[in-house]
């Protein structure tokens, strides 16, 4: 294709120079101190019953809460962007709220909400529901550190669709849900799916909340970077690279297929739409 | 519009620009988490005494985390004057690496640990459930709060406990013990992230029927949740914790302030030292200072894990290592 | 905001998801801020106050004012040349490109703090190098403001790349081709489209540049009144029983991070204002 635009050269080239000084060269040594590790010393550290156990725990609430956010997080940006409704910009601040509070508190008022003597635990105990302590916290801690990437990346989609395209849908006679199956959501749809992406990977990483209201049974509900930290607090700094790589591969992995999932959806949508 | 100054000032120096050397001497004591307010109000008193005695002015400067973390920071260069940890764990680390003496245990009195604690058990009010001893944590039907024996100090020494207990039983062995401390730690519903958080949990969300903890963190639930809540009940049997103070020699050599660091730590076996570790309820060295303030450490027998488990470089990789008796603990299944 | 009723849902519809986007917002984010508030101010309003007029909560608040503002022009700086360099042109290994650029937020915070441990520490690969010179990076702010920026990496180019995705590049190429110069195109084309993404992308970074903790705590060292960031202070607060300290002034990080809503805001009214302005002159339609 001929290039209109200027800036490709500058534009790339400093993104990759950056990406290297912070990220590539750091990553690069992480890897290369999980090196000193024999292979078999590295898949015995890698493939402990405990670790595999925290494998699970750790991808599986990650996507669950990626996902919980992905479904409620496309109707708050919906809302937030289309309707009217008093109070909107403060609920609209309220967003950003969990990047702002660090972790930790976060992590610790969760549990005492979700406790079964919390506001919310006690209503949910009566239930059988327990989720503090289990899992299920878990998957509560990571949906609330992960809600405002799928809002925030969402927002500015939602807001650049321009309604004469709707417009026109709707003169044609096709129905709202019809329109949005088919005209809003194609348009969206790369800004969810990299909400979703981000929300996901951050979880993977998020430990600071998780801590306080996982419970940390080891087998049950210990994640990954839990078992970091243990390894640092043996004072197993390559032990701990060790697992920080396993995780760092399986992260890279998934965020490959989704991001190359994403291009080729949105290529596909762009394709017929030409 | 001074701190802001100040700030640019830190700015500058993020620049890279050279570090100006200051007129007077200063100290960065690196130590655990939860010991600010001992050395909020140690830290004056030091600064009166040296005043006093040499006519100069310190500064001194404080680092509080988590103890392992903080060593592995002094480690990778944190420019520590002198650490004050609470095991003595994290100082042989430093020792292993050339970074305190290898003998820093002698190089002050007490096995270099300037006062002590010990494990107890906070209970509801009333004791509804009866804990007089270890034994009744490890009873079908009770929960038991603490922290990750693994990953928290507090855990750790919590751990050790119930095991050295269950070793002293009569016919108490290594089978025996882990078997015991099985049964205990069955009776955790979950591990909490630290000491605090184990309070927390405990107190406010009213989670678990007993709590082990610290003899010191005793009072600072008092102050938190008020004393009507709960009761402390002492074992018949605990395990002492200790905690070791070193001078990091590396550092006080760079920045000539060895004699200073000496002093400051030397000062926390003096009267005032003494009184002030008791008034943050540590149990002091000092005897006289002990019986003035006796009321508020009933007496209790302990055991140090020196004694009991050689050492930390033994209990660690028994118990804590990875495959060590917690892991096995929590592999059978 | 002015919808015609051709392409509006039904009131019904409407009713339902606001609904549901206020109560899930509720139940998950304003339950935990109003908890936090209650736990602040459990002993009084003068309590929290003087919680914050601490001299080391204050030093706290102002080294985190300090990180988030040095940090921010980094990220806008990159975020906007790797959305350009992605969104408008194509080359091989793009879905690469972009799966690196979230990989820090992959990374646990402790690890990323490691990170910069190995490379930078007294053990590390530069360390000697460093300590021979008196640099300090590690356990001083430059190291802080080194973590911060990898963790709060990913913002701005992730927010600001699906935009420019779904908006094309017909606008600016047609800016070009009537002879613009690049950064007139800039400015006058591409800024105006992406201003939303943009600021969304700062609040974000803000954000959690203000509230990181784990990274931070890995290579801050701790020294109160000096490398304490205001979630580092909350963590030791909290840790010696002083709950109302560490509830306060995490109601100041929340609070910050409202501040910055505020400006956008106020940055939406102008800009709406201008638009208005514009409409005016200009015959509505638009190329899509």
């Amino acid at each position: 294709m001929s290039r209109v635009l200027p800036g490709f050269g500058l534009s790339l080239g400093y993104t990759l120079v950056y990406l290297s000084l912070l990220v590539l060269i750091p990553l690069g040594g992480l890897v290369l101190k999980a090196g000193t590790l024999t292979l078999a010393e590295f898949w015995q550290i890698a493939t402990t019953e405990q670790a595999m156990a925290s494998y699970r725990v750790t991808f599986g609430a990650s996507f669950a809460a990626a996902v919980i956010n992905a479904f409620f997080g496309l109707i708050v940006a919906w809302v937030l962007v289309r309707y009217p409704f008093p109070g909107k910009s403060l609920v609209d601040a309220f967003v950003d709220l969990p990047f702002a509070l660090p972790t930790a508190v976060a992590g610790i008022t969760l549990a005492t909400l979700y406790a079964g003597n919390g506001w919310i635990g006690r209503h949910l105990e009566p239930l059988g529901i327990k989720v503090a302590y289990t899992p299920y916290g878990i998957v509560v801690a990571l949906a609330f550190v992960t809600l405002p990437f799928i809002v925030r990346t969402l927002q500015p989609v939602i807001e650049d669709i321009e309604p004469e395209v709707e417009e026109a849908a709707a003169s044609l006679g096709a129905s709202r849900w019809l329109t949005f199956t088919r005209i809003i959501l194609p348009a969206i749809f790369p800004a969810l799916l990299t909400g979703f992406t981000l929300a996901f990977s951050r979880a993977i990483g998020e430990f600071g909340s998780v801590i306080f209201i996982a419970g940390n049974l080891p087998m049950v509900s210990e994640i990954t970077p839990l078992l970091i930290i243990a390894k640092l607090e043996q004072q197993d700094v390559v032990g701990a690279t060790a697992l920080a790589v396993v995780m760092l591969v399986i992260s890279f992995v998934m965020l490959l297929t989704i991001n190359a999932l994403q291009w080729w959806a949105a290529n596909r949508h762009k394709g017929r739409a030409a | 519009m001074n701190a802001l100054a100040r700030k640019l000032a830190v700015a500058s120096l993020a620049l890279g620009l050279a570090v100006p050397a200051f007129a007077d001497p200063s100290l960065l004591n690196v130590s655990y988490d939860v010991a600010r307010d001992f050395y909020k109000d140690y830290n004056p008193l030091f600064q009166k005494y040296w005043k006093a005695k040499t006519g100069e002015n310190v500064e001194l400067k404080q680092s509080h985390a988590g103890s392992t973390k903080q060593v592995r920071a002094v480690a990778d260069g944190l420019e520590a004057d002198v650490v004050t940890m609470n095991q003595a764990t994290d100082v042989d680390f430093l020792a292993e690496r050339g970074l305190v003496a290898a003998d820093y245990a002698k190089k002050f009195p007490n096995n270099a640990s300037p006062y002590t604690s010990t494990m107890v058990f906070i209970v509801r009010k009333g004791n509804p459930k009866g804990f007089k001893d270890w034994s009744d944590l490890a009873k079908p039907g009770v929960q038991v709060i603490l922290p990750h024996p693994k990953n928290t100090g507090n855990g750790r020494y919590s751990y050790l406990a119930a095991w050295g207990y269950a070793l002293r039983q009569p016919g108490g062995n290594e089978a025996s013990a882990r078997e015991f401390v099985g049964k205990l730690l069955k009776n955790a519903p979950l591990f909490a992230a630290g000491g605090r958080d184990a309070t927390t949990t405990f107190m406010q969300r009213r989670i678990g029927d007993v709590l082990v903890t610290f003899e010191s963190e005793a009072e600072l639930i008092a102050k938190e949740f008020g004393r009507g809540e709960f009761e402390v009940v002492y074992p018949t049997l605990s395990i002492l914790t200790e905690f070791p103070v070193a001078i990091v020699d590396k550092v006080v050599d760079k920045k000539g302030t060895r004699k200073q660091a000496q002093a400051y730590l030397e000062y926390l076996w003096s009267k005032e030292g003494q009184e002030n570790a008791a008034q943050n309820y540590l149990r002091p060295r000092d005897a006289e200072v002990l019986k003035k303030y006796a009321a508020q450490f009933p007496a209790i027998k302990t055991f140090s894990v020196d004694e009991m488990f050689g050492g930390w470089s033994k209990a660690s990789p028994a118990h804590f290592k990875d495959g060590g008796s917690f892991d096995q603990i929590y592999q059978v299944k | 905001m002015s919808f015609r009723r051709a392409n509006a849902e039904p009131r019904w519809v409407r009713l339902l998801l606001t609904a549901v986007a206020l109560g899930f917002l509720a139940l998950f984010l304003g339950l935990p801020l109003l908890a936090v508030f209650v736990e602040a101010l459990a002993a009084g309003v003068p309590a929290y106050l003087a919680a914050l007029v601490e001299p080391e909560t204050r030093h706290a608040v102002l080294l985190s004012l300090l990180i988030a503002l040095i940090v921010l022009p980094f990220n806008v700086l990159f975020g906007v040349a790797a959305a350009w360099a992605i969104a408008r042109f194509d080359f091989k290994g793009k879905s690469l490109l972009i799966t690196l650029i979230d990989l820090p937020f992959a990374v646990s915070p402790v690890v990323a703090g490691m990170l910069f441990i190995l490379l930078f520490g007294a053990r590390g690969w530069f360390g000697p190098w460093l300590s021979e010179h008196d640099f300090r990076i590690i356990f001083a702010v430059p190291g802080m403001l080194i973590a911060t920026l990898f963790i709060t990496f990913p913002f701005v180019a992730r927010e600001l790349i699906p935009l420019m995705q779904t908006q094309g590049k017909d606008e600016e190429e047609a800016a070009v081709s009537l002879g613009a110069s690049g950064w007139q195109m800039f400015w006058r084309v591409t800024l105006p489209n992406i201003k939303w993404g943009l600021l969304y992308g700062v609040i974000l970074a803000n954000a959690r540049a203000l509230g990181e903790f784990g990274a931070v705590s890995v290579v801050s060292g701790h020294i109160r009144g000096e490398t304490n960031t205001l979630p580092l202070h909350v963590e030791i607060l909290y840790n010696e029983y002083n709950a109302v300290g560490a509830f306060a002034a995490a109601s100041v990080l929340a609070l910050l991070a409202l501040v910055t809503l505020v400006a956008k805001t106020i940055v939406e009214w102008r800009m709406h204002k201008e638009t208005q302005m514009l409409e005016a002159d200009l015959p509505p339609e638009k190329t899509q």
